[in-house]
């Protein structure tokens, strides 16, 4: 239920988020979804691909520092409402998010959120028992490639 | 049993003057003050309206028909105008927390340094400091009058001075065990941390060389000082001082602990109801209101404390005479004190107020989480400055972090919330939540 | 205070006589003091009785000041071998005050002090006082920082024993400085001189015109600075600005100071003895010629110092002074013979960062101090190189990281550090040894 996404370490300067999508472009990796995140001093580029595996191997090759985190993706309705119904379960239930992101398809009534969670397993024991409907890895990348 | 905790010394002979001949003293010096703040704007304004001349003092009563000095009035004379000696003759300035930006400051000629130094020796005698000992001050130095009022006092008694100043506790920890410091002064509260630190490193802080510890400069309990004690292996000494009168040796405690002498041939002390500003009964609790009687750059006549305590002059076993006063129980005013630091809740928002982006909607919360006071500032942000980039909003939170330190000279964890969400009550908003009163700690 | 240090004594203020000596006479007491010297530290320091033993050398070898460079050197190292007490050559109940300084690894280098020694400290920073043109009367600010450095308390016991009126500042807080300065009507001011022009800079963005107020005279030590800084300092504060030298293991501030020449600093060489070497040989060098400082304290108790390897470039000035001051002068230092850099009057070793840094990160990370200037006030980075170990996904850990490491380095050297983390392989490394020092400072 799980998926790999892959975390970057940046420094927070300019032409610095380049290096790393440029290797990726360069050994032909797609990215599915990536966010950002900033602070002072340095940020996070978190990714997730098909094929981590191979992702995680071309950045360490190109010299990146890279992370392989464990996140959770949930699909809701794109309309108004649809976050809030998932976050109010999250709440109810005592879920403790460290972060999240989420986006939308073109050709689709759908949205995926992605949560990083401090107890995955539980989470997601938690969030099906209550009707949420947590995506596997190939039914985010059907989703995101159709 | 003995009636000490440790062996009972004095310092100085003139601790145990009698009673009788106390009084005396106190009147003849009194009558001297009057006539030597004759020429301070303020006192000779105030002497005129009371119709008061340095004759109309028999007796230590006639205090009473003094009038009163508040920190309001030092502020408006910033800052130089309760000087009651020519400037070149003052050899040092202090200066401790005012209301606003504006600290008070303190004056010192050569005479009140030596004075000052001799009162300290005083309670640190009287708390078991002896000349052979080793002595580590934690204490900040500088402008606080802190640091050097127990670093000369330690020098009189001829101890060794080990200067840490305050902070930095792995390098505090490193000194002692090194240096074999056995004398320890600093807040109650840092003892702790201290202590706390050592455990994280894997040492008990029962085997450091500490055997005396000297604590001053916030309120602490009875209850601390067991914990102290019985956490570092030492004893555990409480010594009272604010610097508008001198700064630390105003009092200190003895081996028989119970109360703090007061140096009264050097303060007359009263203790005043704080409405009506009249003498309590003997033994209740009120304000501490001090005269210096013999301080030459800044004499201070009645001068409000905002303490509150009791006093006790029936005879003491350790053989000293001046009275004795209680633990400080709590304040007549808004000011904290914070790691040894005094903050007024007025000098918080004036630092806010320094800050665009920010509203005049704050919260300052007080706890003890650990050994360590901390304070959480909750400052509500405009809804104009919120910026969606992390980085800017650090930025913000960062600058509001100076300010507060530069007004305050302590540090404050910023927390910036969202516009509106400060509870807001009919009239004077509540600015302070202070959690180390709930927790008995203060 | 029985002493009237301002009184004149014929032609020369009463504190600093010893400064105006016929050079025969101020021999004479160099010479029987370091006689006295010797034979305490021989008697009192097992190191250095072992180092003369082995060199076949007794007290009774030093039968002129020039014998002094027949006498083994003393290195920092030293201290640090002995530390705490090995060099004490005092009981520690005879000792009533304890300093520290910078060490090159962990443990900091310690001195002590007698009441005799403060007296001798007090009254040598009388004379560097008095030589900055102060007197009785004067309103100084102290702002180098108290505590365990010596900068701070050395200046204060100084101005005190002056006679003047001491307002003890401590470091940091500017904006109170600036207030302290103007409402007090300060005429000098104790403090680095890189912290003043930081100073001056915050005043003129607060509005306050440190040329219109009474401040007079600035006493600059404890870093390294140039002819350049002192003519900004002295154009924009409308002040005259003086170098003083000292350092903690010798005695602290008060070693040598400039006169109203401001051509060298006078050394106090009936306390300290000078000589210049060559820092590679060792073999003294003439007068006038550039190497390292070495000093010997003639009159200290705790802690006599012989023949102590500063590491200090300089050289030493015979010449007559035309303030009439005898005692030799020394060059303004410029640079060191070891990587020992000073960031805000503080001492610092590359080596003390990364024993700071093992500490936390367990293996010894890729890193770099890089030194600038910003606002006149010295900035010191440290770059580390995040490594997969200790990447988090999480913001909050890696704040964390940085935090954990600022606070470390902030313990260990006793400055505040600004930690950057950086990608790996960003830091150059050269062959062999990386450059771990960038010091982009102008002065």
């Amino acid at each position: 239920m799980k998926l790999n996404q892959l975390s970057v370490f940046l420094e927070n300067k300019p032409g610095r988020l380049s290096h790393p999508c440029k290797a990726l472009a360069e050994a032909g990796i797609n990215l599915l979804t990536l966010s950002l995140a900033d602070t002072q001093q340095f940020g996070i580029l978190r990714l997730i691909v098909r094929d981590w595996e191979k992702a995680r191997d071309v950045l360490t090759q190109a010299g990146c520092v890279v992370r392989v985190t464990e996140v959770v993706a949930i699909e809701v309705a794109d309309r108004p409402g649809g976050l809030e119904e998932v976050l109010k379960v999250i709440e109810a239930e005592g879920v403790n998010i460290e972060y999240m992101y989420a986006f939308t398809f073109r050709s689709h009534d759908r949205a995926v959120l992605v949560f990083r969670f401090d107890a995955p397993d539980a989470a997601i024991k938690t969030l099906q028992a209550k009707g949420v409907n947590v995506l596997q890895d190939v039914e985010l990348y059907k989703l995101v490639e159709q | 049993m003995s009636a000490f905790a440790f062996e009972n010394r004095i310092w100085d002979e003139a601790e145990t003057t009698p009673r009788d001949r106390l009084g005396k003293l106190q009147a003849r010096r009194l009558r001297e003050l009057v006539a030597r703040v004759a020429e301070v704007p303020f006192y000779k304004e105030a002497l005129a309206r009371a119709k008061v001349k340095p004759g109309d003092i028999k007796g230590p009563d006639d205090i009473r028909r003094l009038p009163f000095t508040a920190k309001e009035d030092l502020r408006q004379h910033y800052p130089l105008g309760f000087l009651a000696v020519p400037r070149s003759q003052v050899a040092r300035f202090h200066g401790s927390s005012g209301t606003t930006g504006k600290p008070t400051f303190v004056a010192y000629t050569a005479d009140d340094l030596e004075l000052w130094a001799n009162l300290c020796a005083r309670f640190l005698v009287a708390g078991g400091l002896r000349p052979e000992h080793t002595v580590q001050i934690a204490f900040g130095y500088g402008l606080f009058t802190g640091g050097f009022g127990l670093h000369y006092g330690v020098e009189k008694v001829g101890a060794s001075v080990v200067p840490a100043a305050a902070g930095n506790t792995p390098r505090q920890l490193m000194l002692m065990q090194d240096l074999q410091a056995d004398v320890l002064v600093c807040t109650p509260s840092y003892a702790l941390n201290i202590a706390e630190v050592a455990r994280q490193q894997g040492i008990d802080p029962r085997t450091l060389p500490l055997k005396f510890a000297h604590f001053g400069a916030e309120p602490w309990t009875e209850d601390m000082r067991k914990q102290i004690e019985a956490e570092l292996d030492l004893i555990a000494s409480n010594n009272y001082g604010l610097s508008e009168v001198i700064g630390p040796g105003v009092s200190g405690e003895c081996a028989a602990r119970n109360g703090m002498h007061i140096s009264e041939d050097h303060f007359l002390a009263e203790c005043v109801h704080p409405d009506t500003l009249e003498p309590v009964a003997r033994g209740e609790q009120g304000e501490l209101v001090f005269t210096t009687l013999t301080k030459q750059a800044m004499p201070l006549i009645r001068y409000r404390t905002r303490d509150i305590a009791s006093l006790d002059s029936s005879p003491c076993p350790c053989g000293r005479t001046g009275a004795r006063m209680s633990w400080v129980l709590g304040r007549t005013d808004d000011m904290l004190i914070i790691r040894g630091v005094n903050v007024f809740p007025s000098q918080i928002e004036e630092a806010l107020l320094r800050v665009e982006g920010t509203a005049p909607h704050y919260l300052i919360e007080v706890d003890r989480p650990g050994a360590m006071d901390e304070v959480t500032v909750h400052v509500e942000v405009r809804p104009e400055s919120f910026s969606d980039k992390m980085s800017q909003m650090q930025v913000l939170r960062d600058r509001i972090d100076r300010e507060i330190q530069a007004v305050t000279g302590i540090r404050a964890n910023v927390q910036l919330v969202e516009p509106q969400s400060l509870e807001r009550s009919v009239g004077k908003a509540k600015r302070v939540v202070d959690h180390r009163r709930e927790k008995g700690l203060i | 205070m029985a002493e009237l240090w301002n009184d004149q004594v014929g032609e020369f203020p009463a504190a600093s006589v010893q400064d105006f000596l016929p050079v025969e006479k101020l021999r004479q007491i160099q010479l029987r003091r370091l006689q006295a010297a010797v034979a305490r530290a021989y008697e009192q320091q097992e190191l250095i009785h072992n180092r003369m033993e082995e060199r076949r050398l007794n007290p009774g070898c030093v039968r002129s000041v020039e014998d002094v460079s027949r006498l083994p050197f003393t290195v920092k190292a030293d201290l640090r071998d002995t530390y705490p007490f090995g060099m004490f050559a005092s009981p520690i109940h005879e000792v009533v005050r304890l300093h520290a300084s910078s060490g090159t690894t962990g443990k900091p280098i310690v001195v002590a002090y007698t009441k005799e020694d403060i007296e001798v400290w007090s009254s040598v920073m009388v004379r560097t006082l008095v030589a900055c043109g102060l007197h009785r009367g004067d309103i100084i600010q102290n702002s180098y920082g108290y505590g365990l450095f010596t900068g701070g308390l050395g200046a204060h016991y100084g101005a005190e024993a002056l006679g003047a009126t001491v307002i003890p500042t401590s470091g940091g807080n500017t904006d109170r400085q600036i207030m302290v300065m103007k409402d007090f009507c300060v005429t000098a001011i104790c403090c680095t001189p890189s912290y003043f022009l930081h100073l001056l800079d915050r005043a003129a963005e607060l509005g306050v015109d440190v040329k219109a107020l009474p401040l007079r005279a600035g006493v600059f030590g404890a870093e390294p600075w140039t002819e350049a800084m002192r003519q900004r300092i002295e154009a924009e504060g409308n002040i005259k600005a003086y170098d003083i030298y000292g350092l903690s293991e010798i005695i602290g501030p008060g070693v040598a100071s400039e006169c109203e020449a401001q051509n060298g600093l006078h050394i106090f060489e009936d306390h300290f003895y000078p000589e210049i070497i060559d820092p590679e040989t060792g073999q003294p060098v003439p007068d006038g010629q550039e190497g390292e400082l070495v000093l010997t304290t003639l009159s200290k108790y705790a802690m006599p110092m012989i023949r102590y390897r500063t590491r200090d470039i300089t050289r030493l000035i015979a010449e007559p002074c035309r303030c009439g001051r005898t005692v030799r002068r020394m060059a303004r230092v410029g640079r060191r013979s070891d990587d020992m850099f000073i960031v805000r009057g503080v001492n610092v070793f590359p080596s003390q960062v990364e024993a700071a840094l093992l500490a936390v990160e367990q293996t010894l990370p890729h890193y770099q101090i890089v030194l600038t200037r910003e606002k006149d006030l010295d900035q010191m980075e440290v770059q580390v190189e995040v490594t997969a170990e200790v990447f988090s996904d999480e913001i909050r850990a890696l704040e964390s990281l940085r935090t954990k490491l600022a606070q470390a380095l902030d313990s260990a050297l006793g400055v505040r550090v600004k930690v950057s983390l950086v990608e790996p392989h960003t830091i150059a490394r050269s062959e062999g040894k990386a450059r771990r020092v960038i010091d982009k400072r102008q002065m």
